[in-house]
Order: structure tokens, then sequence, then C-alpha cells
């Protein structure tokens, strides 16, 4: 194979989509930096009881203490400048229940990313997020009598108390890790879910988040409920014009599948090349329950994100897919955690990652069983994709086994396309960029095959982009 | 073969200002001592935040060992603990040292001396070949977080043996160098230096031993080998403490061109054991294996570090580090493979078997990778376990005990490391030390 230098035009004709931005006029703007007052100014603008902004100022505290985990962690955390960043922005609109309500540029920008076509779909429900607020959100009539609530978190917390606060950071405690603090101190928007006994979703629930605003910070906070039997599916997509400062989002998602429940979350990652995303990913699954991340990653300059699951009722089942791809200038810190605490649990990670050009991808996981449980069984799979000579991966697993009758194995391996396969395919008349391609597909394919099907094609379509050009 | 029996080392040296431990130190080697003790006083001792610590029980880690007073203690039991020393029988040189004093040397036959083969204690070593310890001795280093005690061993080491092969000359014989520990309150800083020239071939073993048991000791050891171009280096090393004992090992292995070096450890003793294991490759087509296996019992702490660096292309490693873990033991095993760019078509593999023998035992895995490199064969495998029923079943349908079955995998699960060792004698002797440590344990047979 010749080598020959890469080029990254599939990554810009791909975020060339999300990049644009509307004038900036805000209502509400919590102005740069963060100070006790940045807090006490989002909770006002929100309205806000008492214990919320409680929660918030702990949690700024908590964040302001802890250090970056530059211990562990790439360096270039030390980048973020939380000093210069924006931590609140609204136009003041509350969610708009149909989609004349919304206002105009908020309206095309969702155009533009194709939003309405989805929920032509027969999505279930979508709420998109601009900047800090819900601006749309819409919900089938028919899921709204069955009892589901799909709201924004303050929303969620204020109309709901008795549902969500329970639940509200129980999953991912505050003092997590700096960014989940940062996070609790100012969240804003998201989605609260409670799907009632029984219920079963048939279609997708739908999120878009999109950052507007240079130099912001997106703090969305997500916490879905699904009661007992009750089965979710959540779709969330994420994308930002490109600006010449960096930007961070930095969410936190709790899920709880309690009996019998089933929760699926699905997120496709493509932040524009210039934002960090640190995101702090857990499901807790009671008896029975099983929770499914599926988490695809091409987008953004650092992404840390370790969905995890923890196992605390017998027979749950916990499971990671992951998709990650880096390109030049790209640093996919990826990977998963599995907290075993009930016997008979099972939990599964597949990771796959491809490094592009100078691209890094780092698989990060735990399995962790402690003592006294039987029968819980883990299987870990990471296979790394390097195509250029200059790509890089790394995978840091730590597992910890005790008790009696449990298995744990971890496999990784790390491979490039073959000269054969290109070889071969390019003798029955393929270009050399297009055999590339089909290996690449080839190599996501079985994982892909688990993905909804607008997924599948799109990530598809994704793939086949980025990959344009970059093969020697 | 002469036997020599060293006679009493000197004192050591008293004040502060004078950091040679040995008699006619040479220059450079206080000044290496000077720096090594002013980095033991800066490094901190290792925290839990340490990532290098993950999973270690950084609390063990005890600031009064340092403390304790220069003079050797006296170990009373010299000539049965001489007559102990022979887990290989036929050897090309013989080193035993007790408490850190060399009580036995054979050394190497005049037919090897004749060929330019040198193989001395430390304290010879600097002064019959001071360029070459100059450019090897106290030189390399580990990185994987036991900086301070690697300090501190440059710091205190006095016993040890220097082994240099020169070009094309291949030894069959190991050379075999016995560390002891005897009596309670005893430290020693075991030193272990190989170089090996382009195409020469050498085996060695190390042994650490208590000569009793209940006694408390302290052992901080560190050994490098060079191994040039085409050199096959086999080095061995057995180490089985007492349970009170606290033991670091910190290795390097550095390998050149064509270079075949393979490392077989076995760990059955010591209170915690803190192993680290660097391998550099430095040249192409280098092949380097790494075997390890580890027998944990009641509360000991085995703690082990890899890093497998290829900095050259074409080369191989090969990493099976196989723990068994019974009653309230501990393993951690963090391995790391890093493929510098441009080591092109490197072919590097870490493999970690736990077998859970006891719920309340504790294995954990950081099999790791950082590869820099696309046209790379990398992989690594970390799994945990216990005993296959069907196995225990199929067995015991013919009429095998229970206690005898599982008594048979413990050692069907060793026996692929057990066999690395190349040496039928050294591989009984290996199984019988493996053999008193489990057998009472697998026959009290926790009922599965």
């Amino acid at each position: 194979m010749s080598q020959t230098t890469v080029e990254n035009e599939a990554l810009q004709v791909d975020t060339e989509k999300g990049n644009f931005h509307y004038p900036e006029n805000y209502s509400f703007d919590a102005g740069v930096g963060l100070t006790e007052d940045t807090v006490r100014y989002i909770s006002r603008v929100k309205d806000e009881d008492d214990w919320i902004l409680d929660f918030r100022l702990k949690a700024l505290d908590i964040f302001q203490r802890k250090p970056m985990p530059t211990n562990w962690a790439s360096e270039d955390l030390n980048n973020i400048h939380f000093e210069k960043i924006r931590y609140y922005l609204s136009k003041g609109q509350k969610p708009s229940r149909t989609w004349d309500e919304v206002p105009d540029d908020i309206k095309q920008t969702f155009e533009r990313l194709g939003i309405p076509e989805q929920e032509r779909k027969f999505l279930a429900g979508v709420e998109a997020q601009f900047d800090s607020e819900a601006a749309y959100s819409r919900m089938k009539e028919g899921l709204e009598k069955e009892g589901v609530i799909f709201v924004g978190s303050t929303e969620g917390l204020m109309k709901y108390p008795e549902i969500f606060r329970p639940y509200f950071g129980k999953v991912i405690p505050t003092a997590d890790n700096k960014f989940s603090a940062l996070n609790s101190a100012v969240f804003s928007g998201g989605s609260f879910i409670y799907v009632p006994k029984g219920v079963k979703l048939k279609q997708p629930l739908q999120a878009y988040f999109r950052i507007n605003a240079e130099n912001f910070g997106q703090f969305e906070r997500t916490l879905i409920i699904a009661d007992e039997g009750a089965e979710i599916t959540y779709m969330e997509g994420c994308t930002a014009p490109k600006f010449e400062t960096t930007t961070l989002h930095s969410a936190v998602v709790e899920l709880v599948a309690l009996k019998g429940a089933k929760i699926q979350y699905i997120t496709v990652q493509n932040w524009s090349n210039n934002v960090f995303n640190l995101v702090t990913k857990r499901g807790l699954a009671e008896e029975d329950a099983e929770v499914k991340w599926i988490d695809c990653n091409i987008g953004s300059r650092l992404t840390m994100k370790y969905p995890g699951v923890v196992l605390k009722g017998r027979h749950a089942r916990g499971e990671v897919l992951s998709i990650a791809l880096a390109n030049d200038g790209q640093h996919q810190d990826t990977g998963a955690k599995m907290i075993h605490l009930a016997d008979n649990t099972t939990s599964n990670i597949i990771s796959k990652s491809i490094s592009i050009g100078k691209g890094r991808s780092t698989y990060r996981g735990q399995v962790h069983m402690p003592k006294h449980l039987k029968n819980c069984k883990n299987n870990t799979e990471c296979d790394a994709l390097l195509i250029n000579t200059n790509s890089r991966t790394d995978t840091y697993p730590a597992i910890t086994t005790r008790g009696l009758g449990n298995t744990v194995q971890h496999e990784a391996s790390v491979s490039k396309v073959s000269a054969e396969q290109i070889f071969y395919m390019m003798q029955r008349g393929l270009s050399e960029g297009q055999a590339m391609s089909l290996a690449v597909n080839g190599f996501v394919n079985d994982l892909m095959r688990q993905f909804p099907m607008e997924y599948s094609v799109e990530l598809k379509r994704l793939i086949d982009m980025e990959m344009e050009g970059s093969v020697g | 073969m002469s036997t020599t029996t060293m006679d009493d080392l000197p004192q050591l040296p008293t004040g502060a200002a004078d950091f040679a431990i040995l008699p006619d130190e040479p220059a450079w080697l206080i000044e290496r001592r000077r720096q090594a003790a002013a980095d033991f006083e800066q490094l901190p001792m290792p925290t839990a935040k340490d990532d290098r610590w993950r999973f270690a029980t950084v609390s063990r880690l005890r600031n009064e060992w340092f403390d304790a007073p220069l003079s050797l203690v006296e170990s009373t039991n010299v000539q049965s603990i001489i007559q102990r020393s022979k887990l290989v029988d036929s050897y090309a040189g013989r080193a035993v040292f007790v408490n850190d004093k060399l009580t036995q040397f054979n050394p190497l036959s005049d037919a090897l001396a004749a060929q330019g083969v040198r193989y001395l204690p430390i304290e010879r070593a600097m002064l019959e070949m001071p360029e070459l310890m100059h450019e090897r001795f106290l030189v390399e280093r580990t990185t994987l977080g036991s900086e301070k005690f690697h300090a501190w061993h440059a710091q205190m080491v006095k016993s040890g043996m220097v082994l240099y092969v020169p070009r094309n000359v291949s030894i069959k014989e190991p050379f075999v160098n016995y560390y002891w520990l005897d009596g309670e309150g005893a430290r020693c800083f075991p030193h272990t230096l190989v170089v090996a020239e382009d195409n020469a071939d050498v085996s060695l073993v190390d042994v650490f031993f208590s000569a009793d048991e209940g006694v408390a000791g302290i052992a901080c050891a560190a050994s490098t080998l060079y191994a040039g171009a085409g050199a096959k280096v086999f080095r061995k090393v057995v180490q089985d403490w007492n349970e009170q004992t606290v033991s670091f090992q910190l290795d390097k292995t550095l390998a050149d061109r064509d270079a075949a070096v393979k490392n077989v450890a076995v760990n059955i003793g010591a209170a915690a054991a803190r192993y680290e294991n660097q391998v550099q490759i430095d040249g192409a087509g280098a092949h380097v294996k790494l075997y390890s296996l580890t027998v944990a019992e009641e509360r000991q702490e085995f703690d082990q570090r890899t890093l497998q660096v290829h900095n050259a292309p074409n080369a191989v490693s090969d990493l099976l580090y196989k723990n068994a873990l019974l009653d309230h033991s501990r393993t951690i095993f963090s391995g790391l493979i890093k493929v510098a760019e441009g080591a092109q078509q490197t072919d590097a593999y870490q493999t970690n078997r736990n077998l859970l023998l006891d719920p309340t035992a504790d294995a954990n895995a950081l099999p790791g990778l950082e590869i820099l490199a696309n046209d790379v064969k990398c992989s690594h495998g970390a799994t945990t376990g216990n005993f296959d029923p069907q196995e225990l079943f199929y067995m015991m349908s013919r009429g095998i005990s229970k206690r005898a079955a599982m008594q048979l995998m413990v050692f069907g699960f060793f026996e692929e490391i057990i066999e690395k060792v190349e040496s039928e004698e050294l591989a009984d002797n290996l199984r019988m030390l493996i053999h008193n440590k489990f057998d009472n344990k697998v026959v009290q047979a926790k009922t599965l």
C-alpha cells in the first residue's frame, strides 16, 4: 500500500452540516465565569425551589475543591478555561408545544439539522435543546395518556418531585467526579422521563442538543426512570458549529431501571472538533432489569465518557456497545464501567475504535465484582483499528474479581486493515478508498447490526465520509 | 571448582557525608549513591492517588523500614543455609548471600574465565571491571511507581552479582545466586547485573529465600539485563520469602537487535510483594518472553506491574502471568504494552489468568495497551474465574477424590509456566515448592 498524507475533507463535509450559527440575542445570560452568583442567577431565572439551589451550591463547592483528574486523564483538560465559559444562556422561551410557536431562528437551526423530519418518522417524542433550555418538545398524545412524563430537568424537579427527586443525583452523586459536580451546580435543560409500570414504548424518544454560542458550556441533565416492567429507548444527538475557541459540554445522565424494566440509551455524538465532551453516564439496574448503552462518538476534540451500569438486583444485565472514531486532532477517551452488586448479574462490553491520521482512541474500563457474589459474568471485547502509520490507540481496563463462580474475560486486539484484504477488493475493481471503507464498515458491522435502523444507516454514511481521503 | 568463603565485610561507614557503602568505592559510585539518597529524600511515599499504585494496599508501606540501623543482622545458621542452597545442582557459578553478606562463592571455571566471562560480586566487579560498572551499574531505574524504593536500593546496595559474557560465548550451565534473609528485622538489597554481548548465550537463576518462618524481614532487590544483538539470556527468579517479609523486586531488561530474552518468575512468598518488570526493546527483531506464576494465600498481596516497550520494529514480546488465589489473598496485575511510533510489525501479547480458589480472594487486572504504530499485532487478555465444575466432575466421575482433582487442576494451571523453565531439575524443585505451599491448603479443601 502506498502512503499518502491524511486529508480530512470528509470530516469537514460532515461537520459543515452543523456548522452554522445565529446571532446571539439572549434574554437571560449568566455572564462569563463561574461563581456563587452565577449559580444563584441560574436558579433564580428558572424560579427553582430552595432545595434545588442548595443542591447546586453544594455541588459548586465540591467542584471548586476537586482537582482535575489529570493524574490519569489527558493533560488536554488543563486547556479548559472555566473562567472564560458562559454557563447559562436562554431566550427565555419555555418548551413550546407546537412547532409553530418555536422562535424562527431556533426553528431554522433545527430544520437544518433535520429534526422535524425525524419526528415525521413517527418517533414518539422529540425534545431539542438549544444552548441551555429546551426549545421544543413534543410527545405523542397517546403516550401522555399512558402516564409517560417527558419534561425538562427543572420542570421535572418542580412539577413531579415525588417521582424524580428520590433518584435525582443518586445514581451519580454530585461528588462522583469534577465534571459531575460542575453539572450539578449549573445544570439546565435535558430530559426527565418517567415510564409507568408495564408501559412499553414501541418508538424511541429523541433529544437533540446543540451549542450555538461561542465559549458556551452546555450542562444538560437527564434522568430516565423506567418503572417495573417498563421499556424505553432514548436517542440523543449532538452538534455544534465551529468556533474559534473551545466549547464545553458536560452532561450528567442517570438511568433507573426498576424490576424487570429495560432501558436502551443511544447517543450519536458529532460535536465539532473543538468541543470538550466530558459526560458522566450511569444506569442502575434492579432485579431482572436491563440497561443498555449504545454510544457512538465521532465528533469533539476530547471526549471522556464511560457509560456505566450498577447491577443492583439479581439477574440484572448491563451492556455497553461503543463505537469511536478519532480523526486528526481528536481524542476519543471512552469506555465502560460495570459494577456488579448482586448474584447472577451479567454484563457485556463491546468497544470498537478506529483511529485515522493522528487521531487517538482510548478504551478505559472498569469491571468490579466484590466479595460474596455468585455466578456473575462479564465479557469485554475491545478492538481497535489503526488506519494510518501515525494513528494511536490505548486500552486501560481495570478488573477486580472476587466471589464464587464469577467469571470475567477481557480481550483486546489491535489491527490494521490487511494489505491482502485491500488487494483482494481492488483486484475486483474497487478503488482503494472504497475498499478501505468497506473494510472499516466490516470491522464495525457486527456491532452496528444491533443499532436501530436509522442509526446504523447514518453511522455507515458518517464512517464512509470520514474514511474518504484517509487512505494511503 | 574451588570454594572461597568471604571474610566479614568491613564495618559500614559512619557519618552522613559519606555515602559509600563498600570499601574503596570509586568516586562515580559514591556520586550515584549521593544522588540516590537525594532522590530518596525528595520522592514521596506512594499514595493510593498514584495511578501506578491503583488497587495496592499502600497503607502497608512503612516509613519505619527506612529507619532501621545500618548494621547487619548476624546470621547464626550460615553453614546450614549454604547446605540448603541447592535448588539447582549443576551450575557454572554460584553465590550465596545471607543478610547481604556473601557467605559462599563458587566462581566460574578457568575455561570460562579464559574466554573472558566474568562472574563477580559487586565489590570486586567495581574494582576489576570499572568501565563496565561505570557504564551499566545503577544506571537504569524503574518508572512503574517504586522510584523511591529504587533510590533506596541504589543508596544501600552492597550484595549482588555481576555477570559479563563476551561476544559469541555460550554457557550451558546456569549461574545461581541465592539471597537469604535470616533473623528478625533482617534486610537485604540484592542486585543482579547481566551484560550479554552480541550472540552470547547465558542463563541464570536468582533465588530469594528466608531461613526461618515467623520473622519479619525486608528485601529490596533490583536487576538489569543487557542483551546485546543476537544474545540469548534466560533468567529465572524464584521468590519464596517467608510470609512476614516485605519484598520489592525492580527489574529491567534491555534487548538489542535479534536478542532473545526469557524471564520466568515464580512468586510464592512474602507478606506483600511488589514486582516491577520493565522490558525495553531497542533493536529490531528482538524476542522477549515474560512468564510468571504466583501462589497467593492467607493475607498475601502480590502487586505486579509490567511494561513492554517496543521502540524498534519487527520485534516480539509475549507476557503470560498466572495467579492462583486462596483465602484472603490479593493479586494485582497491571501491564502495559507501549508500541512507539515507527515500531511497525510488532507482535506484542499480554495475558493474565487468575484462578480464584476462595470467594474471599481478590484478583485485580489492569491490562493496558498504548499503540502508536498501525501495522502491529497486539492483543491482551485477562480472565478471572473459578474451577470449571465440569472438569472437576469429569475427574470425580473417574474415581479421583475431589481434593486430588482440585490439586491436579491447580497444577495443570501452573504447568504451562513450569515447563518454560526448561530444566527438569529446577522444574521438579519448583513443583515441590508449590506443593509445600499448596498441599495443606488444597487438602483442607474448601468445599466448592
